[in-house]
């Protein structure tokens, strides 16, 4: 016999400062709609009066003995009841500041909040701390009681104040109320109808708004992610399991996963005591596969289509909120777990920390318990992720610490490059030639090995006039030499290319691989370029091969910008250019450079000395 | 997808993260409705396997039907089944009301049972709609080295990122259908033909909603005789479900004060 569908309770997360009335009010609010089981209002009141209290209603809520000894909700719970229209999940959350995790626990599953306000004391440090996080978690449907109107005498003028207040708070924070109620969740007014003691109040009760609140929508539509949970040998199956975080799926679709940039079709999808096996699976749904191909694939890789795919980077900014005991500060390592994968993640800057109370900066040495901040973290491998902005769910992550989560974020890849292009290898049915000249041989012919001096820096850390100076100074010993710099390459090989991350990223390749053919061709190559990510020079030194030679060319960013030889610092610190390296994107120094040269503490003779020095040793046969 | 089909979603992949992250674990079979579900959640998550132990901790005084019950099934499921017996009655904390006092034996019953085998995590189906304690709960909750419960001091949990691992010593309680109720495990009972101990249909006017040690544990009147008949009783009834659990109700601090020591 077929059944009626079941609707999915909507999850609505009660928040706000403590003792503002929030157990109060879902305790009451269950009552008023006839879901309190038997006997529950008799345990409450024998239970409040064993304590010597009036009857509390938050007791419905605080079952802990010391919830209710010391009258505060210590721990989030979760509770459901249906209004006319649909099921609710109910999620209660604690308001005092050393709960925050258990709030957090609480409203990261909620679709939709309220948030609770003393009209007496109007808004309180968790209240604005609280409507910040709603917002970093990405709940967007938020309404505001105004609670405890009847220790204000149900006045407008009082209910008027403490509204326009904290919409003018919300409205900072790009939030708009859908609607703000005063209601006195213990006498129950405006819970579930209109209280007879508001009559100046016309807008709708809290009922009505929780059935205005709409079902956040499955990302059906989005491209597919399916991280891999896990790969099961079954009855001589390979089964690929995971959930699909967003996007559909069908047999004989051809995907790929990622990081490892492995492709193959789906041949099954796999499930059990099912009616016939499935063609297809759609966001939300545990599913497991089959391929047509053994390829071998590892949990934490993410399932895509091939025209859509994930980032991949192994640097990231990050909207970060943080719960640890001990603060977040630079150069820490946490564990990042992204959908199923785990890494290694160290912090690189903090560009922001945040005081969410009062939304007031913080000096960004360091983020503290319960603030929040923007931070760029890099991990020792590649990973495969999203931007928030585009797929939530893999562009979120948690850090952990000794065990313990102790923070979340979301992912912004602004000013950093996707580097899937750099690193896939399009053009892999080319053979190399081989070359019957040997690289002996040309050395022996030239009397020094080829080779790549990569010369890394700020803009003005003297880069150009080293390598033209360098060059001139090799070529009268004898040496095959060649400077590679802007204006050799922007003008011809890379007048393609703008300077957008990606297109930055796109010209360092390039300026790699050609360095590596006049290497080849028996040269020292030296290439002059800031080359600000790490991952671009790595590249560089992969592409050389052998005998590459990174050289950071080194100077203080103050001593740069008073240098400043073509007014470019000026010009960006105006905002008149975006994206500029220590100014408006970052700068990644590299870690273990083959030669330092520091320009802000030697003179140019000096420095070009100590490049002579090192090339005549490591380039001379 | 409807909402059994989300909640069946999210304990497939609640099984298959302990699966993935966890070592040696265990399913704690009750022989109740409850966990009857989360074995067969389980075949549903490994493609018709169980790829655990299945670990009854028998007090020795559940009703007759449901040992049938778990000797036909340990069969026709192809469990891995091991049962293990609870110390008597004078081994537990002489405190405790008489009714807390005898489910406590199957705390350290469980507590011998996890030594014995050094299971690092246990997989359990509990709800948070049976009773208030259980609400605040965690789908990965840690038990100390004592086997306690710090419930005023629970890891955050978020963005279905659990707490998969742990410092030595302490283990893992995993409750892949928390966020049921009691009607969605009834509901997903009738949708998947899940076989059903009898005694949970009503009988001379009266049923058991929850099963548990003979003594302990009284039916409630009722007429339902079917699932659709027990789906629309719930619908409807404001009984709790516990209310035929002794232990449940000596006093207002008992289920805590059981939780906190292990029990389930
Ligand atoms: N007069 C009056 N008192 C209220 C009202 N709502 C709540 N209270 C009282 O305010 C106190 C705190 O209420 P709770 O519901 O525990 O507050 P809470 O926001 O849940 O507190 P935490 O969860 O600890 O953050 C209790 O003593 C309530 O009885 C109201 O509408 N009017
Ligand atoms: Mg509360």
């Amino acid at each position: 016999m077929p059944h009626a569908l079941a609707a999915r309770p909507l999850p609505i997360v009660i928040v706000g400062h403590v003792d503002h009335g929030k157990s109060t009010f879902v305790g009451r609010l269950l009552y008023e709609t006839g879901s309190l089981p038997e006997g529950k209002l008799e345990a409450v009141k024998a239970s409040s009066e064993r304590r010597g209290m009036p009857f509390e209603w938050a007791f419905v809520l605080d079952a802990m003995q010391s919830e209710r000894d010391q009258g505060v909700t210590i721990d989030t719970t979760q509770i459901r009841f249906r209004s006319k229209l649909r099921p609710y999940l109910i999620i209660d959350a604690p308001g005092h500041k050393e709960f925050l995790k258990n709030m957090v626990t609480g409203a990261a599953k909620a679709e939709a909040a309220l948030l609770v306000i003393d009209a007496q004391e109007g808004a309180q440090e968790q209240s604005r701390r609280h409507g910040y996080l709603l917002h970093l978690l990405g709940i967007r449907e938020v309404a505001v009681l105004v609670n405890k109107m009847d220790l204000v005498g149900y006045s407008a003028e009082r209910f008027g104040a403490v509204a326009e207040d904290f919409r003018a708070y919300l409205a900072d924070l790009g939030v708009e109320p859908k609607a703000i109620v005063p209601i006195s969740a213990r006498e129950g007014d405006n819970l579930t109808r209109h209280s007879p003691r508001m009559p100046w109040y016309q807008g709708p009760s809290v009922l009505e708004v929780l059935d205005s609140f709409p079902y956040a929508a499955l990302p059906v539509d989005r491209p597919l992610r399916m991280p891999v949970q896990d790969v099961y040998k079954f009855d001589q199956r390979r089964i690929i399991a995971g959930r699909l975080e967003s996007g559909r799926l069908q047999v004989g679709d051809r995907v790929l996963f990622s990081p490892s940039n492995k492709t193959a079709r789906i041949k099954t999808i796999e499930a059990w005591h099912v009616p016939e096996p499935p063609a297809e699976a759609v966001a939300g749904q545990s599913i497991g596969i089959t391929l047509d191909e053994p390829i071998f694939v590892e949990r934490g890789e993410i399932m895509s289509h091939e025209s859509d795919p994930p980032l991949l980077t192994n640097v990231f900014k990050a909207r970060i909120f943080w719960l640890g005991e001990r603060p977040l500060v630079i150069g820490a390592n946490y564990k990042l777990k992204l959908a199923t994968t785990e890494a290694t993640v160290v912090v690189e800057a903090i560009e922001k920390a945040i005081d969410t109370a009062e939304l007031r900066p913080l000096p960004p040495e360091a983020i503290p318990r319960n603030a929040a901040g923007e931070v760029v973290l890099r991990s020792k491998r590649i990973l495969a992720l999203d931007e928030y902005r585009s797929n939530p769910r893999t562009g979120r992550f948690v850090l952990v610490e000794d065990f313990i989560p102790v923070g979340g974020g979301t992912i912004s890849m602004e000013g950093y490059p996707d580097q899937r292009q750099l690193l896939t290898v399009r053009a892999s049915n080319l053979t190399a030639v081989g070359h019957a000249v040997s690289r002996a041989a040309r050395a022996a012919r030239n009397g020094h090995k080829g080779g790549v001096l990569w010369f890394t820096g700020l803009s003005g850390a003297g880069k150009s006039t080293l390598a033209l100076a360098l060059e001139r100074e090799l070529f009268a010993k004898g040496y095959h030499v060649y400077v590679l710099d802007g204006d050799n390459i922007r003008g011809g090989l890379c007048r393609d290319l703008g300077f957008s991350p990606e297109d930055r990223a796109e010209n360092i390749r390039r300026v790699g691989e050609v360095a590596a053919l006049f290497a080849d061709a028996g040269f020292i190559a030296i290439s002059s370029f800031i080359s600000p990510y790490r991952s671009d020079r790595q590249r560089a030194r992969e592409a050389a091969g052998e005998n590459f030679h990174e050289i950071y060319v080194k100077a203080d960013l103050a001593v740069c910008e008073q240098r400043d030889p073509k007014g470019l610092y000026k010009r960006a610190r105006k905002g008149e250019i975006k994206d500029f390296t220590g100014i408006s994107a970052p700068y990644e120094p590299p870690e273990n450079p083959e030669l330092v040269v520091p320009t802000d503490e030697l003179g140019l003779e000096d420095c070009i000395a100590l490049l002579l020095r090192y090339v005549e040793e490591h380039f001379r046969l | 997808m409807d909402h059994l089909d989300a909640l069946e979603a999210e304990s497939i992949y609640i099984l298959r993260e302990a699966k993935a992250k966890l070592d040696r674990l265990a399913i704690l079979w009750s022989l109740g409705k409850d966990s009857n579900v989360v074995i067969w959640l389980c075949k549903k998550a490994f493609f018709g396997h169980v790829p655990f132990p299945v670990l009854h901790i028998d007090t020795g005084k559940k009703f007759p039907e449901m040992y049938a019950f778990r000797d036909r099934y340990a069969k026709e499921w192809g469990l891995s089944f091991i049962r293990e017996e609870c110390p008597p009655l004078e081994a537990t904390d002489p405190t405790l009301p008489p009714a807390a006092r005898s489910a406590a034996r199957k705390t350290l019953g469980l507590k011998a049972a996890l030594a014995k085998y050094g299971f690092e995590g246990l997989i359990l189906g509990i709800r948070r709609d049976e009773e208030a304690i259980r609400a605040k709960e965690r789908i990965f909750s840690p038990r100390d080295e004592s086997g306690q419960w710090q419930l005023k001091d629970q890891p955050p949990e978020f963005w279905d990122h659990f707490m998969t691992s742990f410092p030595k010593g302490t283990h893992v309680r995993v409750h892949p259908i928390l966020n049921w109720t009691e009607l969605d495990v009834w509901k997903y009972t009738r949708r998947e033909g899940i076989p059903v101990i009898e005694l949970y249909f009503a009988k001379d006017g009266k049923r058991y909603r929850s099963l548990g040690d003979q003594d302990i544990t009284f039916p409630v009147p009722s007429t339902a005789d079917t699932l659709d008949a027990i789906i629309a009783e719930l619908e409807s009834t404001k009984i709790p479900e516990r209310a035929g659990r002794a232990m449940d109700h000596e006093a207002e601090d008992s289920f805590e004060r059981l939780r906190r020591a292990g029990y389930m």
